[in-house]
């Protein structure tokens, strides 16, 4: 059982800079949290003080039930996968596998049998012999899971592992890492600024802003009901349509909540319509066609409605042009509405 | 990272304390001697702490009539060796840079060669040719001469492969730049490249300046008068254990004086030598 | 990876080497060639005339067992010295690293002994270890031993280690600290999560890396001893008592100015000259193949 609890967790430096400023996460067993956010908003710092890298300031950590505030990263049993890999260049990729292995005096075949079958599983079996400077970029990242794997440690940490890839492997490498993580079963923290990799590998997803948490729950739950406007243009691309509704643009059937301020909704939620049926409380939004973007399966209408800029999401392709007038419907129930704060209401 | 045992940061500390102790150590105690009576110093130990006779020590060996090595004063000897010291280090900067920048910067028959010529000075210090070049300044009539004391010395090449592996790090679109905007060479190396080098020219400057300011064998040959030594040689000729002569609380002040500038230029110029001296190792 | 871009003026390169490759041909190339041809005259008792001898003075030099003495002498010295300095400079910069706070002044005063003249530094520590009148001579006598580098070949030979050493050591403090902040901190820190502690990260990973660093320091060291270090046996030993601190290049200087054996002196440099060309070679050598980590 390695469950991960973070209570309360702030990182200050020098004195002043608020690194972290109160961060509270129940990590359960075998799921795969994801921190996720823009930078600077404390993901790593976070990820670092999980690994034992960084001192904790105030607040406790907690791995599998033990806190583990004053154990250095060398006794808490984890594993890190750096973005720069941190693979030791001068030991053979064999010897970067073993080397976690040797120092805790494991027996020297079951560390053969491990590397090798760990090899094999990364289909890194071949390369045993090489050394890092030898390797592609997607090749030297398997070497970081497998050095990472091959310890059975109680938690995966991965710190931005994708970042140094193409786009093409980053998307391989991101299902591999995601099917991996399931069939070892461990618990995982892993930090990307991607939201599109975060949506995809998380179990739970955690949305970071300025070293606090935004939002936590599963990925399709934040990004049906997002807490917050940051949240809600965070999570989704294109990101979510934001209108201030004091401004008059926005014009809807049905009365907005009380305290509501802000009014939302997705590109893919909205449609553009030439006829004027409008469904019940739906936002119905005059708009002039500025720019087609045809990607294909899908293209997107950038639109402006007085001084607002909003996106449209239409499949195939589309029949509007720029200069087109149009009205964007988008029905009540794909409505977000947010406070002055910017908090869901 | 958590887990730094404070008990190892604390024999850190202390193994860096030792060392400095050690490093420091030596110049400390010839600058409490240089501080002590003649007496004191011939009686030892010696006292841990300065005594009461720096300005008496410091005026006699400055300003005092009877120089200790044939009359000659420790100005004139301070004089010698900063004159050397400079000579080799602008000497050598300027003869340099000018050859690296025809190396890099153009491009003409024999330039490799001359390259390799130059390059090749790198691998025999001044020690290995001494007698022939002792013969050659024989023949020029440069004994007992500055140019005598510098110019063998600014003929090795460290400081040309410096600048030349810098200037090769500069963007040729700067030249194009440059030629498009009407320069012409000489503009192009005032304007342009001159203050793009100017922290390797300081780091340089501050290298070739001790190196000038210690040199000892080279001195030691083509200097006969005493007129024209410098600050370590004359150091030299004035200690002689044997001799009960010796004036040893004026040799410390001596001492103290030929090692206070060099340490001071190093101090005062220590980034700009630093990143000098580690670029230097490629 | 030289600019493309160049100047199109003919001439001017030529005027700005000229300097250079002048001073270059009369004070290298010309005495390098004299000391050659010198190397191969013996002159006569009178010093009057010279004779072409060939490979004569070579064979006396290898044959004269004070010379092979000087090189066994040279040994000794080069490789405690370069012992001695990479050792204490190493633990330092290990240490300097080490510390959270104070990096700067430790650094700053690291690099003092750079500034000292090796001359100097033999003739401060003569001082200091003095048999009459040196303080910490009186500190080793009082412990009991006898000490007395004017007598004792193997102490006067340990003076001009120790002086020696002490002058390198900021100067290798200063690359060893440049090469230990050049490994990524992410290497130390999988180390770290890899269950190396600190001892074992150093000798597993730190050290390993160092290599590049530790080898360059290695030649620099030994060119260092071999040459630079005249001043310092001139100034406190005169290669005495005995011959026991007579290295290589003070038997060029002694045989050579002193006693005036012109030929046979010039014998010896080229023979140093053969040594440094290949320790130097075998540096360039070495730094082509530098392994680039990463």
């Amino acid at each position: 059982m390695a469950t991960v609890d973070l209570k309360d967790v702030k990182k200050v430096y020098a004195g002043r800079v608020e690194a972290v400023k109160g961060v509270s996460i129940a990590i359960p067993d075998k799921q795969l949290c994801v921190l996720v956010g823009p930078s600077g908003c404390g993901k790593s710092t976070l990820l670092r003080m999980i690994a034992g890298l960084e001192t904790i300031s105030a607040g406790t950590i907690s791995i599998d039930g033990k806190v583990v505030n004053e154990i250095g990263p060398t006794e808490r049993d984890i594993a890190m996968v750096f973005q720069n890999y941190a693979l030791y260049p001068h030991m053979k990729v064999y010897d970067n596998m073993a080397y976690g292995l040797r120092n805790r005096g494991t027996p020297r075949d079951e560390i053969d049998k491990r590397v090798r079958a760990t090899a094999k599983t990364l289909e890194l079996d071949h390369l045993l012999d090489r050394r890092p400077r030898e390797l592609s970029g997607g090749q030297r990242q398997r070497v970081a899971m497998g050095r990472a794997i091959v310890r059975y440690p109680k938690v995966f940490l991965f710190d931005e592992p994708l970042s140094n890839l193409d786009a093409k492997l980053r998307g391989q490498m991101r299902v591999e890492i995601r099917n991996l993580q399931r069939s070892l079963g461990v618990t995982s923290v892993y930090v990307t600024h991607d939201q599109l990799e975060a949506m995809t590998l998380a179990d739970i997803l955690v949305v970071m802003n300025a070293g606090l948490v935004e939002q936590v729950g599963a990925p399709l739950d934040i990004y049906e009901k997002p807490a917050s406007t940051f949240v809600a243009s965070f999570i989704g691309a294109p990101p979510m349509n934001l209108l201030a509704l004091a401004d008059g643009a926005a014009r809807s059937t049905a009365t907005p909540p009380a305290g509501a301020v802000t009014l939302g909704f997705r590109p893919e939620d909205a449609d553009a319509a030439h006829d004027s049926e409008t469904p019940l409380g739906a936002l119905v939004l005059p708009v002039v066609v500025e720019a087609v973007e045809p990607v294909g399966a899908e293209s997107f209408l950038h639109c402006s409605a007085g001084s607002d800029r909003i996106i449209v999401r239409v499949a195939g392709r589309a029949m509007a042009k720029p200069g087109d007038r149009l009205q964007v419907v988008a029905p009540a129930e794909k409505l977000h509405w947010f406070d002055q704060a910017g908090k869901r209401v | 990272m958590i887990g730094q045992s404070p008990f190892r940061t604390f024999i850190a500390h202390a193994v860096l304390v030792l060392g400095i102790l050690i490093v420091a150590f030596p110049i400390y105690y010839t600058f409490v001697a240089s501080t002590h009576t003649l007496q004191t110093i011939l009686r030892p130990p010696l006292p841990l702490v300065p005594g009461g006779e720096f300005w008496a020590n410091y005026k006699e060996a400055l300003f005092g009539g009877v120089g200790r090595i044939g009359g000659v004063g420790v100005g004139t000897l301070l004089f010698n060796t900063t004159v050397m010291a400079l000579g080799i280090a602008v000497g050598k900067i300027c003869i340099s840079i000018l050859s690296a920048y025809a190396i890099v910067f153009f491009r003409f028959p024999l330039r490799m060669t001359f390259f390799w010529l130059i390059f090749i000075t790198l691998m025999l210090p001044v020690e290995v040719r001494i007698l022939p070049t002792y013969k050659v300044m024989v023949d020029f009539g440069l004994i007992d001469t500055y140019a005598g004391l510098i110019l063998p010395l600014i003929a090795s090449a460290t400081a040309t492969l410096l600048f030349r592996q810098f200037f090769m790090t500069i963007p040729g679109e700067l030249v194009e730049a440059a030629r498009v905007d009407g320069a012409g060479p000489w503009r192009f190396f005032f304007d342009i490249l001159l203050p793009l080098s100017r922290t390797n020219i300081a780091a340089l400057f501050v290298i070739l300046f001790i190196y000038g300011w210690t040199q000892y064998l080279w001195p030691l040959l083509i200097t006969n008068s005493n007129d024209m030594n410098t600050i370590v040689i004359a150091l030299r000729k004035m200690v002689s254990f044997a001799d009960a002569d010796t004036q040893w609380h004026l040799v410390m002040v001596t001492a103290m004086l030929a090692i206070v500038p060099p340490i001071l230029v190093v101090v005062l110029m220590q980034r700009w030598f630093v990143r000098g001296l580690v670029d230097s190792e490629k | 990876m030289t600019p493309r871009v160049v100047f199109p003026n003919k001439i001017l390169p030529y005027a700005l080497v000229a300097p250079q490759l002048a001073i270059t041909l009369v004070f290298f190339y010309w005495p390098a060639g004299q000391a050659l041809y010198q190397s191969m005259l013996k002159e006569d008792p009178f010093g009057l005339k010279s004779k072409f001898v060939w490979f004569d003075n070579f064979r006396r030099v290898l044959s004269e067992p004070a010379y092979l003495n000087s090189i066994k002498v040279t040994v000794v010295f080069s490789v405690a010295t370069a012992a001695v300095a990479m050792s204490v400079a190493l633990l330092l910069a290990v240490m300097a690293e080490r510390v959270m706070r104070g990096k700067g002044f430790y650094r700053t005063l690291m690099i003092w002994p750079y500034a000292v003249a090796p001359a100097i530094a033999g003739m401060l520590f003569l001082f200091m270890f003095n048999p009459s009148i040196g303080s910490l001579a009186i500190v080793l006598h009082k412990i009991g031993i006898a000490w007395d580098p004017l007598l004792n070949g193997t102490d006067a030979m340990v003076l001009v280690i120790v002086a020696a050493a002490w002058k390198q050591i900021s100067y290798n403090f200063l690359f060893f600290v440049a090469g230990l902040q050049a490994i990524p901190k992410t290497l130390i820190e999988a180390a770290a999560i890899d269950g190396a502690g600190e001892t074992k990260r150093f000798w597993t990973i730190v050290f390993p890396l160092l290599a590049p660093t530790t080898f360059f320091l290695l030649v620099i060291n030994t060119v260092y001893a071999l040459f630079d270090t005249f001043g310092i046996i001139h100034a406190v030993t005169g290669g005495g008592p005995g011959r026991s601190t007579e290295t290589l290049v003070y038997k060029v200087y002694n045989d050579g100015f002193v006693n005036l054996m012109l030929g046979y002196s010039a014998a010896q440099s080229v023979i140093l000259m053969i040594i440094v060309i290949s320790l130097t070679a075998i540096q360039f050598r070495y730094v082509e193949k530098k392994v680039h980590y990463g």
